[in-house]
């Protein structure tokens, strides 16, 4: 199947009104039959399935162009309308030009000086698009106030257009219908020089040419007729519609010839015009739909364009396509985050084309002996000549005798084969990324957790599709541009969008807080299973009992670059005085000595030195998205390929440690002592003791208002602070009794997921429910819920909840709870809704525009936008948080560089 | 100018700078960018900072903008008439 078509380039496209000459000269045939078919099933002559109009029955010939079914691309007809109609879509048009030029002599209603003035200004502004409007509008305008004509002098008539296509003439007390034929004689009046002021062209729009005085007829091939199963033959609606002029239209004429009275006549004309506007479009504003015997509206030409399901949008902007697939999604953590696993069935029906070349053809051969059915093997073979022919059991050896260099094979997706994997909505470009193809059995599509993030998947029963390139322009484009370990660094904020997630960061923390060690058993396992390489394992950093130890940060240390130096305060620094102790350590000497560095190393600071960490924990700031600094380095200082390796090494590293450690969380984790327990109630009995001071003073007319605020409002948001800051101080009190051994603490505090107000609700108290900001007042008269006194402003009556997920709510805190619950779900909602909306109107109004090779952002007729992307040129993926360049990195690397050389 | 001036605009803190180019400025600047004037993103003359420069359409206008990303931020349009 070689394309042989020249390639051109479209340099612009002109729409224009067709004239009756251009329509009949492109007219293979006048159609004036209103029949479609004989009774023998032939197309009749002369009319709407006339043989000339092109053919849809296989095996009859087109007269005009002697194709046959499927050649031939059809032909226009034409009707030779008995009196002329208006086109629908131009009647106000039609109404704007009949205003603005004179009835008699039929120049535009305009002084000489005025019209050079305006020609004047139609040169400058040559094309900008919105200023010309104005300009015809403001003439459109000026030319309607004259009510006599500056040319002629002849006196002019208010008109006045009535919905859809009737033109009134108010000539004083008198009311003057203008029938079509008045107003395209009108229309021919206008000389060619007036025309640019209305904003027509002598060439391509002469304004008589928006009455229709001859109606193409689309060929056959536009409006096929389907054959249903009984064999009765449905047409399609434009034929329907057709048939219905031609034959007002012939009734029109023999009445007209046989002299008929005026009034028949335009009731008739009238009934043309009916059919000719819903022909054009169905929808017209004040006509009726023509409608189906079932009563369906009719699909006619404006409906087939228009809409969600049109031209355009159904088939021009998106189009379904081949060499796709889309199945249910489920997590692998075993495959790399730039594979996908491709079941063995969609493999077998997805094909690759493969040109046969004196290096593969052995392999091509056997897998066309292996055929359709049994994997890897082949659906098609395509010959030098184009042709595709299937392979089937009774072939396959014939072909694979045939085959030769030149041919291409049509083989099954098999491992390493490269593949664009979505995920709708798409919203940003790490929707659409390029994965290698892994074959597994099963149903689904498998891919890795770190690839969640972008692609927005979770495994609730989420679809994704799968698209193969088939050229080797766009498999090498999707290998370079769109593979996965491109996208780690988002666009959106210059740091890495794919990452550890959830249990990678929980298992690295446990693999590398301090304490932890593992034995020369766990270590080969956990090497091993993380694909890990190495010679020799380091010296084991303790020894107990006769068995060596080797520590979490030493193993940990086996997957970085060998001559990577980091150092940051990360996540699980809460001591900022421990922290800041051994940063002033690495920042005065810059390499201190190891044991200098053990011996104030905290789990709070990161220290990695050539590529060993030698102090401090591994959380979500390591290689979590969004904020995974050792990661961001990897992949700007050793590339996006060793970046991807790390990843899967970490997170297969991580996973077997809390796999083999044991990782649970239920709700005894929450399970605080007595003594905590009391302090919590203790703390809520004086919030709710201050709160009540707070509201006798305001009784007592004490309270002070704050600046901007009434009494009430005062009132309020000192309660709400101190509710607030007790709740604050359970949370602190509770965690205070649950250490670093606790999995929810574990989890919240590497940043593996939840956060210590969710562990506080769970174990101390829920706190103050709200909505939008304020407590609960609406409900009952006076009082949210009937179970307390009206106007009671303390703390329990408006929402504040004092037990915990654990201890159990109270009925009427279990409503507070639903109330303030209620208010996240609706922002949801409306959020998506809107995000997608602002969405859509940023994309239409950004996606012309585009930066030019010298910087500058323009849109497609070369207007400058921004005279630099962003103002400083700087692409976001490469920049480092957003900004150029990260100079404190760029000192350090050079301070070390100069150090190391002594 | 007939409008009376109320206070003098470029001394507010958040206007930026403008200036009219020369035409050697305004050729140099067509040259670099490779463009018509046309292509400029324009102004219009009855814009106040324009009226305050005296500046007439065809004239191009360079602005001095802060800018969080740059620092300093060139921007040019051009003046055009209604």
């Amino acid at each position: 199947m070689i394309m042989q078509s020249i390639k051109r380039v479209i340099g612009s496209i002109e729409f224009g009104i067709l004239s009756p000459q251009e329509i009949r000269k492109m007219s293979a045939v006048e159609v004036t039959v209103p029949d479609t078919y004989d009774d023998d099933g032939y197309p009749i002559e002369g009319g709407l399935m006339d043989k000339r109009l092109g053919v849809i029955d296989p095996g009859l010939r087109c007269e005009t162009c002697g194709a046959r079914y499927g050649e031939c691309p059809g032909h226009f007809g034409h009707i030779e309308l008995a009196r002329p109609v208006i086109h629908v879509g131009f009647a106000k048009t039609i109404y704007r030009v009949l205003e603005s030029t004179c009835r008699e002599c039929g120049r535009i209603k305009l002084t000489d000086e005025e019209i050079e003035g305006y020609m004047k200004k139609f040169e400058l502004i040559e094309n900008r698009r919105k200023v010309r409007e104005k300009l015809i509008k403001e003439i459109h305008k000026k030319a309607k106030e004259r009510k006599v004509c500056p040319h002629c002098g002849a006196p002019q008539y208010e008109l006045k257009f009535e919905r859809p296509t009737i033109y009134w003439e108010i000539r004083g007390e008198e009311k003057h219908r203008m029938m079509p034929s008045e107003v395209r004689d009108r229309l021919e009046r206008i000389p060619d020089k007036d025309l640019p002021l209305l904003g027509l062209d002598r060439e391509k729009s002469r304004p008589e040419w928006m009455v229709l005085t001859v109606l193409p007829v689309p060929p056959v091939t536009v409006r096929p007729s389907i054959t249903l199963e009984s064999g009765i033959r449905a047409e399609d609606d434009l034929t329907h519609k057709l048939v219905d002029i031609i034959r007002i239209n012939n009734r029109l004429k023999t009445n007209i010839e046989a002299g008929a009275p005026q009034l028949i006549i335009e009731d008739l004309w009238d009934l043309l015009q009916y059919h000719v506007t819903t022909y054009i479009n169905n929808e017209t504003s004040g006509v009726p739909a023509a409608k189906h015997k079932s009563g369906r509206p009719l699909k006619t030409l404006a409906q087939r364009l228009k809409g969600k399901e049109g031209r355009f949008r159904g088939n021009l902007s998106g189009k379904r396509v081949n060499f796709s697939a889309r199945t249910v999604i489920s997590p692998d953590p075993m495959i790399s985050i730039n594979e996908v696993g491709v079941p063995m069935d969609v493999a077998m029906e997805l094909t690759v084309p493969e040109k046969v070349t004196e290096f593969n053809i052995e392999k091509l051969k056997k897998l066309i002996l292996n055929g359709p059915e049994k994997y890897p093997g082949a659906n098609y073979v395509i010959d030098p000549e184009g042709r595709r022919i299937r392979i089937m059991e009774t072939n396959r050896e014939t072909l694979v005798e045939m085959i030769d260099i030149g041919w291409t094979v049509e083989r099954h997706l098999m491992d390493g084969d490269i593949v664009l994997f979505n995920r709708q909505p798409s919203l940003h470009r790490m929707s659409i990324m390029a994965h290698r193809v892994r074959v597994m059995p099963y149903k689904t599509f498998r891919l890795n957790l770190a690839v969640c993030p972008p692609y927005n998947a979770d495994f609730d029963g989420d679809e994704m599709n799968l698209h193969v390139p088939q050229t080797e322009e766009a498999q090498a484009e999707a290998r370079i541009l769109m593979e996965v370990q491109n996208h780690i660094i988002s666009p959106r904020y210059g740091g890495p969008i794919i990452g550890g997630i959830q249990d990678h960061i929980s298992g690295g923390y446990l693999l590398t807080r301090e304490g932890a060690y593992f034995t020369r058993l766990e270590v080969e396992q956990m090497l091993m299973f993380a694909g890990v390489e190495v010679e020799e394992l380091p010296k084991p950093d303790k020894v107990e009992n006769g068995i060596e130890l080797w520590s979490g940060k030493t193993i940990f240390s086996l997957l970085l670059p060998k001559d990577l130096t980091i150092w940051y305060r990360n996540k699980l620094c809460e001591d900022p005085k421990e922290c800041e102790a051994i940063e002033k350590l690495i920042e005065e000497k810059l390499i201190p000595s190891k044991e200098e560095i053990r011996k104030v190393a905290t789990d709070g600071f990161v220290y990695i030195r050539n590529g060993k960490l030698l102090s401090g924990a591994i959380d979500k700031k390591a290689y979590g998205r969004e904020d995974g600094k050792i990661l961001d380095i990897i992949v700007r200082e050793y590339g996006v390929e060793r970046a991807r390796q790390f990843l899967d090494q970490v997170t297969k590293l991580a996973i077997w440690v809390i796999t083999h450690r044991g990782f649970t969380t239920a709700i005894d984790d929450e399970d605080l002592p007595q003594e905590a327990i009391e302090r919590i109630r203790e703390i809520i009995r004086e919030a709710e003791q201050k709160v009540q001071r707070l509201i006798e003073a305001y009784e007592n007319e004490e309270l002070e208002p704050l600046p901007g605020k009434t009494l009430e409002e005062t009132l309020e948001s000192k309660i709400m602070a101190v509710l607030a800051e007790s709740r604050d101080q359970a949370g602190e009190v509770a965690s205070q009794y649950l250490g670093m051994n606790n999995h929810a603490v574990i989890m919240a505090k590497t940043g593996a997921r939840g956060k210590i107000l969710n562990i506080t609700q769970m174990s101390a108290l829920l706190g103050q429910q709200s909505i939008r900001g304020k407590r609960l007042y609406r409900g009952y008269r006076d009082r949210v819920l009937a179970h307390f006194k009206r106007r009671d402003l303390g703390a329990r009556a408006k929402g504040f909840i004092i037990n915990s997920y654990k201890s159990g709510l109270t009925p009427a805190e279990y409503f507070f709870h639903a109330m303030g619950g209620r208010e996240g779900l609706v922002d949801t909602a409306v959020r998506t809704a809107q995000s997608g909306y602002m969405q859509r109107r940023l994309i239409n109004a950004l996606q012309d525009l585009k930066v030019d090779y010298d910087g500058t952002v323009r849109d497609p007729s070369g207007i400058i936008v921004q005279f630099k992307y962003g103002e400083d040129g700087i692409d976001p993926m490469r920049s480092w948080q957003g900004k150029t360049v990260d100079v404190d990195r760029i000192i350090v690397r050079t301070l070390l560089k100069l150090r190391e050389k002594g | 100018m007939t409008a009376k001036k109320e206070f003098a605009i470029f001394d507010h803190e958040l206007v930026p700078e403008h200036r009219v180019l020369s035409e050697e400025e305004k050729a140099e600047l067509v040259k670099k960018y490779k463009i018509k004037l046309s292509q400029l993103p324009q102004i219009k003359a009855d814009d106040p900072a324009v009226q305050a420069l005296d500046a007439k359409p065809g004239d191009v206008i360079e602005i001095k903008r802060k800018s969080p990303t740059a620092g300093v931020y060139y921007y040019y349009r051009i003046v055009v008439g209604d």
